[in-house]
């Protein structure tokens, strides 16, 4: 038996080598036996399938869908292995609860780690139906096939609708073992099946974390301390409590060091609806200890993380030797990159409502993407058991990784306690842009040798950044093995002569995951550096991106000494695949009419990625208008994910990864000046609009024979170094920095 | 004073303070949770609500201003949910978390209203107020397109 894998994306990060392929057919998914249905008149062969006698099958979902359609996706999975009609599922949403495994819904992992996990929920009941039929009809199993939500019996023309089976198969073992379908019969597998929430999503009728409404609840808005880590010294609420409307200020518990995903301190307002509490917010009246963060300054220490970067740091992965290749090569190149603090800026702000029952356990409803760890926050928090946490799970309006953290969670919990009444807490724009998790600002050191013929002989790459980790340990002060195998020592470039390094970094604000994470900065400094060494050299962009990929072979950094998590899943079976890579340059290049002829202003650039298992190619067409701004005209994306389960959601998030890619490369940016972060809301944190998108995103799903990748972050990374390298092509300038707006282009 | 108002073609009467904004009278008060708050300032459109037929935010139009006026919202668009707008969004499974999609479609209902033809630079410029995170505008392009009878 292999138990489900549960892991916090912390520790897959640091783990190493986790097989996902060859346990499955001795994979038992939770309940051991078939008779335990949701109720009578029901099998439930493990947690993820019920079978009703009405013929309807129920499908739990336990990830969180966030824009990524794993919703539909994963129905697909587990109702093609069962053979169920589209028609008689019925898909329902699961709460945070341990025996789904890992309900963790970020790292792109839905599908690229539990495709056979889901894929076996639908084959353990396929077999179970089919073996009740076998029962019932006194023949072997073997002379049986499950089709379209039935068993049939060729050899005697008998066939039984799966609800018929259910008091026959209620009496039978959950098999321990189970044969997978033949892909060649997938039905819903590679198929772009229509969003399962399409209805709901176009007529107002989804619900969200901040759509939650409970008989007598309280609307919470919280005002917190402007600078990261600093307290209420005194808070004067008299004129709050006359806002009509206002029932009640309460004092939220003090930031934690580490702040972990515990509530942020501040001061909570509650009233009988969200207006009347933010009113009252506003009319509280607090004095601030700033605390230990109210010197921070993004211009002094952009200055530090540059300076750490020009200096020897920790050592990641070595090859060769790079100082003896820098003093014998013809031509030596240095760059600086850097890149800002990003905040994820989903549509809706952190959300959650919670209700205290009289037994003492709490029930939530959150916008979270990971459930399980709700119950872990609210339990410590609140003192009681994790089992008492009962945590469902809304739709999210967006989340790219802020809504993994339970601070909000742990916030309404906490209120519902104190006010013994039901609360629901909404968090404004400007609480999400100034009081996030925010994606880590970086700067990256990069350091090439030449041949006299242009081939790259020495690649020296330094990154600096604090770590995530600095929100979950007071300790980290430096960037840990996950976060450079994040896009830096999987660097697959054939170069002789490599060496990979870090610098610490101390964090002043909560550092945390961004779609895509240390990939975006690591990307942009690669992908970047990789143009200008070509340009160097005298070649072909293009070109010399297959030049640097070098022969098609499997790199492993552990060659070179270097720990690679490999996004928690084998290298054996998810390589670094330099022909993989080179396919993907080749594949996008074409697509966009690599070399042809362009109109005055225009410039194409290109980027290629591997990141969360699968490896996506960018071209970027640039204008550049006569006044020096920059227009991005036409994307056209390739990813390599191996198979792939619904066409029409890997091209929406590819479509999605330019937007939002182009978002971080041309304006965001978030700075913070005596402590406290500088924009608040769209006006002053832009992203990309209607106005700016390109005429047309292409997206070009590869066709290969390989287990499923990453889907929802692998777009972004290329995105900005496309963009930047298209503006070089364009006007021989290179920007360094990002946004791009810095440089006054956009 | 109770601000009267019609509300997807039923009477509203709202006992609430004047300054309100809409979006919250809408979505407390009425209890109609379709319309989304996305900045409280008129800078994303997920708030987008007709107003007597033009497109506002209603979280920067108090309830008072909408007194004795007709407010529609995406649940009232059509009865069925099947105006040719929301049907063009669900053909071409626009949505990715659909948070924004009500905005965005009423937006893009009150563009087709006065011009049914739009160009892809009409749709820039009637649609920009409107910010999707997740990135769906070039489907929302081709939907309205779809929706105005055009091949997308």
């Amino acid at each position: 038996m292999s138990r489900l894998e549960k892991l916090s994306r912390r520790e897959f990060l640091q783990k190493t080598g986790v097989a996902s392929g060859g346990l499955v057919f001795a994979m038992t998914l939770g309940t051991p036996r078939g008779a335990l249905g949701a109720d009578a008149g029901s099998v439930a062969p493990n947690v993820y399938v019920n079978v009703r006698d009405d013929d309807v099958v129920e499908i739990y979902c336990h990830r969180s869908e966030m824009g990524q359609g794993i919703r539909t996706s994963l129905l697909q999975v587990i109702a093609d292995e069962l053979e169920a009609d589209w028609d008689r599922v019925e898909l329902l949403q699961a709460l945070g609860d341990p025996k789904y495994g890992d309900q963790n819904t970020d790292g792109s992992t839905s599908i690229r780690k539990q495709f056979d996990v889901l894929r076996t929920a639908g084959a353990s009941a396929r077999e179970m139906l089919i073996a009740a039929a076998a029962m019932e009809w006194g023949v072997p199993a073997s002379e049986l096939v499950a089709r379209n939500h039935a068993v049939h019996h060729e050899a005697s023309g008998r066939s039984a609708a799966y609800g018929d089976l259910v008091a026959s198969a209620a009496e039978l073992e959950v098999p321990e073992e189970v044969t997978f379908k033949d892909p060649a019969d997938y039905r819903y597998i590679g198929k772009s099946m229509d969003l399962i929430d399409g209805f709901e999503m176009t007529t107002g009728t989804a619900m969200y974390g901040t759509d939650t409404v409970l008989p007598g609840m309280l609307y919470a808005s919280i005002e917190r301390c402007p600078v990261f880590g600093g307290t209420a010294k005194s808070v004067d609420d008299a004129k709050a409590l006359k806002v009509q409307g206002v029932k009640q200020v309460v004092r939220m518990p003090e930031v934690t060091s580490p702040p972990a995903y515990n509530p942020l301190g501040g001061v909570a307002v509650l009233a009988s609806n969200s207006w009347s509490a933010e009113q009252g917010r506003k009319a509280l009246e607090i004095e601030w200890d700033t605390g230990l963060n109210a010197e921070y300054d993004s211009e002094s220490y952009r200055k530090q993380l540059v300076e750490t970067s020009h200096k020897d740091g920790k050592t990641a992965l070595n090859r060769g030797d790079v100082n003896a290749a820098f003093e014998k090569a013809s031509r030596v190149v240095e760059a600086d990159y850097y890149a800002p603090h990003l905040a994820h800026a989903p549509m809706e702000p952190p959300a959650a409502a919670a209700n205290m029952h009289e037994d003492g356990s709490v029930e939530i409803w959150a916008a979270t993407q990971d459930p399980q760890s709700v119950q872990g926050t609210v339990a410590n928090l609140l003192g009681i058991d994790k089992s008492q946490v009962k945590v469902n799970v809304t739709l999210l309006g967006g989340a790219f990784g802020r809504k993994s953290k339970a601070d909000f969670s742990a916030e309404a919990a906490w209120l519902a306690k104190q006010t013994g009444k039901p609360v629901k807490v909404s968090w404004s724009r400007e609480d999400d842009i100034r009081h996030s998790y925010y994606h880590s600002v970086s700067a990256q050191y990069l350091k090439g040798a030449l041949d006299d013929e242009g081939n790259a002989i020495a690649w020296l790459h330094r990154t600096v950044f604090p770590p995530i980790g600095s929100t979950f340990s007071a300790e980290a002060t430096g960037p840990d093995s996950g976060e450079l195998g994040l896009g830096m020592v999987d660097n697959p470039f054939a170069i002789p002569n490599m060496r990979l390094e870090s610098g610490d970094a101390k964090a002043h604000v909560r550092i945390g995951w961004l779609r895509s994470v240390c990939n975006i900065y690591h990307a942009f400094a690669i992908c970047s550096f990789a143009d200008e060494l070509a340009h160097e050299a005298g070649a072909d962009p293009r070109d010399y991106l297959l030049r640097l990929a070098g022969p098609s072979r499997e790199v492993d950094p552990a060659d070179d000494g270097a720990k690679y998590p490999n996004y928690g899943q084998s290298l054996d079976v998810h390589p670094i695949d330099t022909g993989r890579f080179k396919a993907v340059v080749e594949k996008v290049s074409a697509m966009a009419g690599w070399g042809r002829d362009l109109p005055k202003g225009h410039g194409l650039g290109i980027a290629v990625h591997r990141s969360f298992l699968s490896t996506v190619g960018t071209v970027a067409e640039v204008r550049v208008d006569d006044k020096g701004k920059l227009h991005v005209e036409e994307l056209w994306l390739v990813i390599d994910a191996g198979l792939v389960v619904n066409p029409d959601r890997v091209i929406a998030q590819m479509e999605g990864a330019g937007i939002f890619g182009m978002s971080l490369a041309l304006h965001g940016e978030i700075t913070a000046k005596d402590g406290m972060i500088e924009q608040g809301n769209y006006d002053s944190y832009p992203v990309i609009r209607m106005g700016e998108t390109p005429k047309a995103i292409n997206v070009h799903i590869m066709e290969v024979d390989a287990p499923p990748g990453g889907v929802g972050e692998p777009g972004v990374p290329p995105v900005a170094p496309a963009i930047v390298n298209a503006y070089f092509a364009a006007t021989g300038k290179r920007v360094r920095e990002l946004p791009l707006k810095k440089a006054g282009v956009v | 004073m109770a601000i009267e108002f019609t509300l997807n073609g039923k009477a509203q009467s709202l006992d609430v303070d004047p300054d309100m904004p809409l979006l919250w009278a809408i979505r407390d008060i009425a209890g109609l949770t379709g319309t989304k708050y996305g900045c409280g300032k008129a800078l994303c459109g997920s708030c987008t609500v007709h107003v007597d037929g033009n497109p506002m935010r209603s979280c920067s139009v108090s309830v008072s201003a909408a007194a004795g006026k007709s407010v529609t919202t995406i649940e009232g668009l059509s009865p069925d949910g099947n105006h040719p707008v929301q049907k063009a969004w669900r053909e071409l499974n626009v949505p990715q978390c659909g948070y924004c999609q009500s905005g965005q479609i009423m937006s893009a209902v009150a563009l087709l209203e006065r011009n049914p033809k739009p160009s892809d630079q009409e749709i820039a410029d009637a649609m920009s107020g409107n910010i999707c995170r997740c990135g769906t505008y070039t489907r929302i392009r081709k939907a309205i397109h779809r929706a105005a009878g055009g091949e997308s």
